[in-house]
């Protein structure tokens, strides 16, 4: 295996208080949005308590103004980092739109993706793509490509379209970094009974593409693992796997019940250390921040929070007329039919 | 085997050079010109697929792209039918136009999961930001004696697809520009090359396509309208001239679009022969002979002289080779199936 090599010095202190800002965000979002569960505010949601560090971080080493984010259902820590708004990527949860409503052409974020493992290839197809566009542009020049970061989890890598994606990234060497999030578990099943030989990172060396290891827990060692494996994908050395080894703290949604398969103490004993509190010790120690500022950060947080949720209380259904407008880009008369029908027939005039 | 019998590649003009007049062309050559001509007209249509560079296809659809495009342009994949059409989403959402091939219809079963889950839906996912411009070439529908799931008749699954167009050539002019046209639209297009046909020949006119949207009166009848696409027109035509030395005067329509289906275009045949056959090599039930039936019956019930009958593959897989005569529909039994309609009476 190509074992990537990458700086494990410091983050700046302003970085990293950026980053523990947004963690904070995520972290009290993401608890939110189960409560808002729970009150009936939106129908369902996975919760991705744990993996701050790893979404934040991998998404800290993109390029959002021209790198690409392909992301699952469990990356709402990730598309806040992108910059994506909020209401609109909790409209898949609340129901609204499957995918969000955020515009994924202008936010450079695919839409949530629900079958694990098929964005895998989309990465690779538009990673082939910048690289075409490149050659085409200049190929003399050296290559500076725009990167596909795409998620997957551990039970993803279960998917053949990961395969085929590593295989077909390794043979095109497309600039494509697959970060899995190793969370420990999909849905009920734990890794060992997950993947097989227990590390996608060594999966690597079958596709002769270089791979590493991170603690997905540590924030640091996420960002700088991630920006070496983009400047690699970047300069034209071919696909990466970064494996960021985390823990899923909470259930695989609000409809899990996990303590159907795991103990309250297998959930506190193995999920190591809260990258909350990794991040957030460090800038203490290091003297960058006070608990004041820990206390601003939290109100912060809490702003956002209100704001999302009152976006996401005011998102009534869309018109319906929008379900016949965006199965194609050249509506087919039949469907025009079928729309006129619908309106015809119903209240929605 | 028959199918690895190259015909000739099509005469190429100079590149960039568009086309005109009309020639005499065999099918696969009418395909060849038309991804030739797409891949000049567009320099973001790519072509990708097994074996579709170097070897220029299986059929030797693409032969010669690759030499003249470069190896960007035209490309090998690795033998992985869901990772070529997810590299084609991929690649599309980075502003290509994907031509994929499918080396065999029924290779498409391993990349259903991308087809329908992805390309089929991305569209409608981003509410229009990420457009799926991908025409999937496929070569379809049985007749050459091929191995086990080299001949399958699919386009009841494709057609049942919300965001999906489906469209099957029955002659080489509609082959090139069904093919042009599928290949310039902004939404996906499953393209169903009858491969039982790649050897036919027939004029195509370069300068005058015709209509490219709806269906085809291939034959022009007032007794009976045989309903068919893909390899079938050409056995329906069969059928009606067999029918014809008994003094009928049978219609062919060539149905083309799979999804959306032009129902107008459909009715107008059958109001004015107001007896129908529908003839598909794909099993019978649940079929798209039994979506064609309903429709002349929305729109042609009190017309209607007999119910619409339909002559089909059977509810078997499709056979191995020696059997293939008994499965498809043949002259034999499409005339069986023009005897009941006109000898339906009512009560």
């Amino acid at each position: 295996m190509t074992s990537l090599a990458f700086e494990r010095t410091p983050l700046a202190d302003a970085e990293l208080v950026r980053l523990y800002s947004q963690m904070t965000q995520v972290r009290h979002l993401d608890t939110s949005a189960i409560a808002w569960q729970r009150q009936g505010i939106v129908p369902g949601y996975a919760p991705m308590r744990g993996q701050e560090a790893a979404q934040v971080g991998a998404v800290a080493a993109l390029d959002m103004s021209r790198d690409f984010l392909f992301p699952t259902y469990r990356e709402m820590g990730a598309a806040l980092a992108a910059g994506v708004d909020m209401g609109e990527y909790m409209a898949t949860h609340k129901a609204t739109w499957n995918g969000g409503m955020y515009d994924a052409r202008a936010t450079r974020v695919t839409p949530i993706q629900t079958v694990i493992g098929g964005s895998a290839l989309h990465a690779v197809g538009w990673g082939h793509g910048q690289r075409l566009d490149a050659l085409a542009a200049d190929a003399d020049a050296p290559l500076d490509l725009p990167v596909a970061l795409v998620f997957l989890g551990d039970g993803a890598t279960s998917q053949g379209d990961v395969h085929e994606a590593m295989n077909f990234a390794g043979v095109f060497e497309t600039p494509t970094v697959f970060f899995v999030q190793n969370n420990g578990w999909a849905i009920s099943v734990p890794t060992e009974r997950q993947v097989s030989g227990g590390s996608v990172a060594a999966r690597g060396a079958g596709y002769g593409i270089a791979a590493v290891r991170v603690d997905g827990n540590d924030i640091e060692e996420v960002v700088q693992a991630t920006r070496a494996a983009v400047a690699h994908a970047r300069s034209g050395a071919g696909p990466v796997v970064v494996e960021a080894m985390t823990y899923r703290r909470g259930p695989h949604s609000t409809s899990d019940d996990p303590g159907r398969y795991r103990s309250l103490e297998e959930e506190r004993n193995d999920g190591g250390p809260d990258p909350l509190d990794v991040a957030r010790e460090r800038l203490l120690s290091r003297g960058a921040f006070s608990t004041a500022d820990v206390a601003d950060v939290q109100s912060a947080a809490e702003a956002l929070e209100e704001r999302v949720r009152a976006d996401v209380q005011a998102q009534g259904p869309r018109p319906g007329a929008e379900m016949f407008e965006y199965v194609y880009q050249e509506m087919p008369v039949s469907l025009r039919e079928q729309a006129a029908a619908w309106r015809e027939e119903s209240d929605h005039v | 085997m028959s199918n690895a019998v190259a015909a000739p590649p099509a005469h190429a003009p100079e590149s960039g050079a568009a086309r005109t007049g009309r020639t005499s062309l065999s099918m696969n050559q009418a395909i060849n010109a038309a991804l030739h001509d797409a891949l000049a007209a567009d320099p973001r249509a790519v072509v990708l697929g097994e074996d579709v560079g170097v070897l220029g296809g299986v059929f030797r659809v693409t032969d010669g792209l690759q030499a003249e495009f470069g190896a960007d342009r035209v490309f090998d994949t690795p033998l992985a039918e869901s990772g070529i059409l997810g590299m084609s989403v991929g690649l599309a959402m980075a502003g290509y136009h994907p031509i994929p091939e499918v080396q065999f219809d029924g290779f498409v079963y391993p990349a259903i999961n991308q087809l329908v889950t992805q390309i089929a839906r991305m569209n409608f996912r981003t509410r229009g930001a990420l457009p799926m411009p991908i025409t999937l070439r496929m070569p379809s529908f049985g007749g050459i004696q091929s191995p086990e799931l080299h001949s399958e008749s699919l386009e009841w699954l494709f057609a049942h697809v919300a965001g999906l167009k489906v469209v099957s050539p029955s002659s080489p002019h509609q082959a090139y520009h069904l093919l042009r046209h599928a290949a310039s639209r902004p939404d996906p297009v499953v393209y169903m090359e009858p491969k039982s046909r790649y050897w036919q020949k027939g004029e195509v006119d370069f300068d005058e396509p015709g209509n490219l949207e709806g269906v085809d009166v291939a034959r022009e009848g007032r007794h009976l309208t045989l309903v068919a696409w893909g390899a079938m027109v050409t056995r329906c035509l069969q059928a009606a001239e067999a029918a014809a030395e008994d003094g009928l005067d049978v219609e062919v329509l060539d149905l083309r679009w799979l999804s959306p289906i032009d129902a107008d275009g459909l009715a107008a045949s059958i109001a004015k022969t107001r007896r129908a056959v529908v003839v598909h090599e794909a099993p019978k039930t649940a079929g798209l002979g039994a979506e064609v039936a309903q429709l002349i019956t929305e729109r042609c019930f009190g017309t209607l002289k007999a119910p619409v009958e339909r002559v089909t593959g059977f509810d078997v897989p499709f056979p191995s080779g020696s059997l293939e005569n008994e499965y498809i529909p043949n002259i034999d039994r499409i005339l069986y199936g023009i005897q009941r309609v006109l000898e339906y009476r009512r009560g």
